[in-house]
């Protein structure tokens, strides 16, 4: 498969988010503003990118046995990474991700691409790869934040935008308005022209 | 055998690759670290300090705890605000423990008597739209000028002198008991805040 078709393969055809539902957890829990979800999201797509690299590049010597806790080493380290530079340079951004931050090490995502991609394919594929599937992540993480804090908040990236008219929808901000939103978005998507449900076993 | 041996040397090769990526990571982010907290707590003094003319957090005391010591509060640092040498005004951070959604945790300014003159909540995790307007202003500018004999530090609902937010008591409540507890343990080191030791940075 080519490098291109594999990335738009992660952006929005096997969209982590959209399409294969995974890695729920910081997904609904960071997206109470798009700003939140674009941090988040960037966080993991550098983390993603930076394992499915190393991961091929390893890939002939780590010994099937063992390549889970090599492969969870790997990205704890990148992860590690991340929130030290983090914390140094994007300070708000840190706080506002909290400890969700060192949980990308358990989001199943990275793990899932390293097993079932990079340590498979030769390095440009799974950078493509992570690039495509980490950027479908964030696109999915910003459009769900976007929803909730427009309603939830009357305002997009904190600035208002719907005006003094608009009450806010306070619910949408609240753990229960992930959930809803994220119904919402993912019905929208399966009702959009030339969708074919999810793939089995592919 | 041969093939844990490979395991072994496989698992020492990656994670000693890990250690130094996280080494050097460390040593080039530490000091822009140092830096932010540092920019984050004078912000927090600035907020509720009047305007002083010294670095109130290279100024401080943090009086010791001695076993009979009676104070209600745990240690707290205190930073002294001065203009041309006189302290003019204290910083603290005060934890309400009670909060509805965890322990609130609050910067407030006092004048040298004791009344408050500045109050930042740094980190709270109260209901939105709820619990986390003890933010917003009518709700903080209640306890300006007010010092610990002179009102009582409860919510009106308890028979105190400050409003509660409707639908918050419980946040209200932890917000004013937490003050009322710093206020407390500032008078009780007053005269060790006060005393004029120079300072040395």
């Amino acid at each position: 498969m080519k490098a291109a078709d594999v990335f738009i393969r992660g952006l929005w055809s096997n969209n982590a988010i959209f399409r294969l539902v995974l890695g729920m957890c910081p997904t609904l829990a960071v997206t109470t503003s798009a700003g939140n979800g674009l941090g988040m999201g960037l966080a993991t797509t550098f983390v993603l990118l930076c394992s499915n690299v190393a991961i091929s590049l390893l890939r002939r010597i780590i010994p099937g046995k063992v390549r889970i806790p090599a492969f969870i080493v790997v990205i704890a380290t990148f992860v590690t990474v991340v929130q030290l530079v983090m914390e140094a340079y994007a300070f708000a951004l840190y706080q506002a991700l909290g400890i969700f931050i060192p949980l990308i090490v358990v989001n199943c995502l990275i793990l899932g691409r390293a097993e079932a991609f990079a340590s498979r394919q030769p390095i440009l594929a799974s950078m493509a790869d992570g690039a495509g599937m980490g950027l479908g992540f964030t696109l999915a993480l910003v459009s769900l934040g976007a929803v909730r804090e427009l309603l939830g908040a009357g305002q997009l990236f904190g600035l208002p935008v719907l005006g003094s008219v608009f009450h806010p929808m306070l619910l949408m901000v609240l753990p229960p308005g992930a959930f809803l939103a994220l119904g919402f978005l993912l019905a929208a998507i399966n009702s959009l022209p030339g969708h074919k449900p999810p793939a089995t076993g592919n | 055998m041969n093939d844990r041996l490979r395991y072994v040397l496989v698992l020492t090769l990656i994670t000693a690759l890990s250690g130094l990526v996280l080494g050097t990571t460390e040593r080039c982010t530490r000091q822009p670290i140092t830096e932010q907290y540092r920019r984050q707590q004078l912000q927090a003094l600035r907020a509720v300090l009047p305007e002083v003319d010294n670095a109130p957090d290279r100024d401080t005391v943090t009086p010791a705890m001695q076993a009979s010591d009676d104070a209600p509060s745990p240690p707290t640092t205190y930073y002294r605000g001065r203009r041309g040498g006189q302290i003019v005004a204290i910083a603290f951070q005060v934890v309400a423990a009670n909060g509805y959604g965890g322990p609130i945790r609050m910067m407030v300014g006092v004048a040298p008597n004791g009344e408050l003159i500045g109050l930042e909540i740094l980190q709270q995790n109260e209901t939105p739209g709820l619990g986390n307007r003890v933010e917003e202003e009518p709700f903080r500018t209640q306890f300006m000028g007010k010092g610990l004999p002179a009102s009582r530090w409860k919510v009106t609902k308890d028979g105190g002198d400050f409003d509660q937010i409707s639908g918050a008591t419980i946040s209200s409540r932890a917000v004013v008991e937490g003050l009322a507890a710093g206020l407390q343990g500032f008078l009780h080191h007053r005269a060790l805040i006060l005393a004029d030791t120079e300072v040395q940075p």
